[in-house]
């Protein structure tokens, strides 16, 4: 009970400093939603890092990783590492300029002004507004079931799904954009630091990670070391994922924070240090569980962590830990906010709001719109909670859908000539890609191929810390002075293929394989097609139909100014 | 400088696809696998990329909104109807 204690504690941190936020807080919209554009350096690197720090990138990438291996940093962190500092360089700094050149909140405020449009930005509004709602849902969902496994079941799913649902709306509800900022910078640093502790006393409790992974490079896990279950295919689609990043309505709002556009020049050169530094460990971890924990159903593996960390450290750094799991799970807060900013701009005061109510009214509708969101989420987080999986699929789906809506915003930023019909064909494009992809998942899941499993040896304990894999040398604690043996190579078993995906429609071909948990369109993922066809219907549709009115071309690509809008 | 520096990233870009590691399960140090070591050190190219970028590719004429307290709110945020 006493890490359970501790993760109180910390929500009770956090709720103090929401409450600090909005004590600090002037009554403008433009303080509440973007702190009025005065953010620090510090705190903005740590806020933009922390708001996009997930429950994907601790427990999600060592589950991950416990089942496909150390490649899944080069598939998920590194190629983030590059990507999105390069996307925050070219259009974040270009979406901080127009702010506060032209007092832009939203994307969506900017696209309907850069191009003129209005039902086609309602359109972007209601897509990107759908696409975000699963995290929303599936943070509720994380913070019931992470209570429930840091406390041994003495909080409910419930109980602990209301907590972290009233405590993060509270948080966003009185502090706004200064306070959910300050809680991200907060949580970075608490994880940054007493992750690296949680590591090492890992390590030293497993008798040092020399001895696992020497265990495992002789297993039949030993591909695990090396990225032999990850198709060369999928490894290089996953580098189109990242460019979702900055068309997440939070993360492209929290651009339009900074106070001065030379606070990106740090978080730019840092964020793939910080990437590295969060998810190495997490990565590293994963792998080293399938040397403790054997053959958990995938449902189970993202309990990897908190299962180490319960089993090798004592309860104040479980504790602490766990907060720091919790801080994960509850990057929902930008979401809420980010989504309170977009009903508020581009719907409220768009459709007449703020001329009939006053802008004080603006706040208000913001403020109602989070305590709306938060009930309605932990309603569905309630009514659904043995189908987190429907949401943690909607949510791999939404990644595809930002990234396919990224030329977009390149265009409307560097591209004179792109017109509004350009950007209504690609969103069009991505919404039926993104419900096409979750048709073929959920018609191809009867023949999805089985992942691979080891046969079962005597003595071997599925699911149970270090009870020795099947064919896995026994790696455990020192603790309990077991010895550390590796098999001889040559009674080593055979390890397992992995299956080959197969084909959906027979019929195609090639064209559309179901792997065991992805639709590829000849084993690429998605995410490639729909960035590619993205970015063609943008040029060929914007080629076609008339552009902009001077005026506003000239507004956005001022005469004489090289580069990009807002130059 | 400006082609020079998309060469070099464009460079950095392809070396993510590191095929030359893909079955190489070497441990460095006996306990890091080399692929994981290969993508952290590529994790410090990146920053080292991203430096070089903010030092010679820096939109500086986007600096002048710096001075900018209050933003126009020159939008048209109002359906137009």
């Amino acid at each position: 009970m006493i890490p359970a204690l501790i993760v109180f504690i910390y929500l009770g941190i956090v709720l103090y400093i929401g409450v600090f936020a909005f004590r600090r807080g002037k009554q403008s919209s433009e303080d509440f939603f973007l702190a009025s554009r005065k953010l620090g350096p510090a705190v903005f690197l740590l806020s933009l890092f922390g708001t996009n720090m997930t429950a994907v990138a601790i427990l999600g990438s060592s589950g991950f990783a416990y089942q496909r291996g150390i490649g899944v940093f080069g598939l998920m962190a590194s190629s983030s590492g590059i990507v999105i500092p390069l996307t925050i360089f070219f259009i974040g700094t270009r979406l901080w300029a127009l702010g506060k050149r032209h007092g832009h909140m939203t994307q969506v405020q900017y696209l309907r002004d850069r191009w003129e449009c209005s039902g086609i930005g309602t359109f972007i509004f209601a897509l990107t507004a759908a696409m975000l709602v699963p995290y929303i849902i599936i943070g509720v969902m994380g913070g019931g079931t992470t209570l429930e496994t840091i406390s041994g079941g003495r909080v409910p799913y419930a109980v602990g799904g209301a907590v972290v649902a009233v405590v993060v709306a509270s948080y966003v509800f009185f502090g706004g954009m200064r306070g959910t900022a300050w809680v991200n910078a907060f949580q970075t640093v608490l994880f940054l630091c007493f992750g690296a502790i949680a590591f090492l006393l890992i390590a030293r409790s497993l008798g040092g990670f020399d001895q696992i992974m020497g265990g495992l490079a002789a297993s039949p896990k030993a591909p695990l070391l090396s990225r032999e279950r990850i198709p060369a295919e999928e490894f290089f689609s996953y580098m189109f994922i990242p460019l979702s990043s900055i068309m997440f309505p939070h993360i492209a709002i929290m651009c339009m924070t900074a106070e001065k556009i030379g606070h990106f020049k740090k978080t730019v050169i840092f964020y793939p240090i910080c990437i590295a530094l969060i998810w190495l460990p997490s990565v590293y971890l994963g792998v080293v569980a399938a040397s403790q924990y054997q053959n958990l159903p995938p449902g189970e593996t993202n309990d990897v962590i908190i299962r180490l960390l319960r089993d090798n450290t004592g309860v104040l750094i479980s504790g602490i830990l766990g907060a720091g799991i919790m801080a994960c799970v509850m990057a929902s807060d930008s979401q809420i906010l980010a989504l309170s900013t977009m009903f508020t701009e581009d719907l409220f005061a768009y459709y007449g709001g703020r001329k009939k109510f006053g802008a004080q009214a603006e706040i208000w509708a913001g403020r109602a719109f989070i305590v709306a969101i938060g009930v309605v989420a932990y309603l569905i987080a309630l009514a659904l909670k043995d189908k987190a999986g429907i949401f943690e699929l909607a949510i791999r789906f939404a990644f595809s859908g930002f990234a396919a809506l990224a030329p977009i915003m390149l265009a409307a930023l560097f591209w004179k000539r792109s017109t509004k019909w350009g950007a209504l064909a690609a969103s069009l494009w991505v919404a039926g890609c993104v419900l096409g992809t979750w048709h073929l998942t959920r018609i191809s899941d009867a023949i999805a191929p089985k992942p691979p499993t080891p046969a079962r040896r005597a003595g071997g304990a599925a699911g149970g810390p270090a009870g020795g894999a099947p064919g896995l040398p026994q790696v455990v604690s020192r603790g309990s002075g077991a010895p550390v043996a590796a098999q001889p190579a040559a009674a080593r078993p055979r390890p397992p293929k992995p299956p080959p995906p197969v084909q959906i429609y027979p019929a195609l071909g090639d064209l559309f394989l179901r792997g065991p948990t992805n639709v590829t369109v000849y084993g690429f993922l998605p995410v490639m097609p729909m960035v590619i066809g993205s970015a063609l219907l943008m040029v060929l549709v914007s080629l076609l139909t008339p552009p902009p009115s001077k005026a506003t071309v000239d507004k956005y690509f001022p005469p004489g100014r090289e580069g990009a809008s807002a130059a | 400088m400006r082609w020079l520096l998309a060469c070099v990233v464009v460079i950095v870009i392809l070396l993510h696809q590191d095929i030359w590691f893909w079955t190489d399960r070497t441990l460095v140090f006996g306990f890091l696998p080399i692929g994981l070591a290969y993508h952290g050190a590529y994790a410090v190219l990146a920053a080292l990329t991203m430096a070089l970028l903010v030092r010679f590719l820096w939109p500086a004429h986007l600096e002048d909104a710096d001075e900018i307290s209050a933003p126009a709110n020159n939008v048209v945020n109002e359906a137009h109807r």
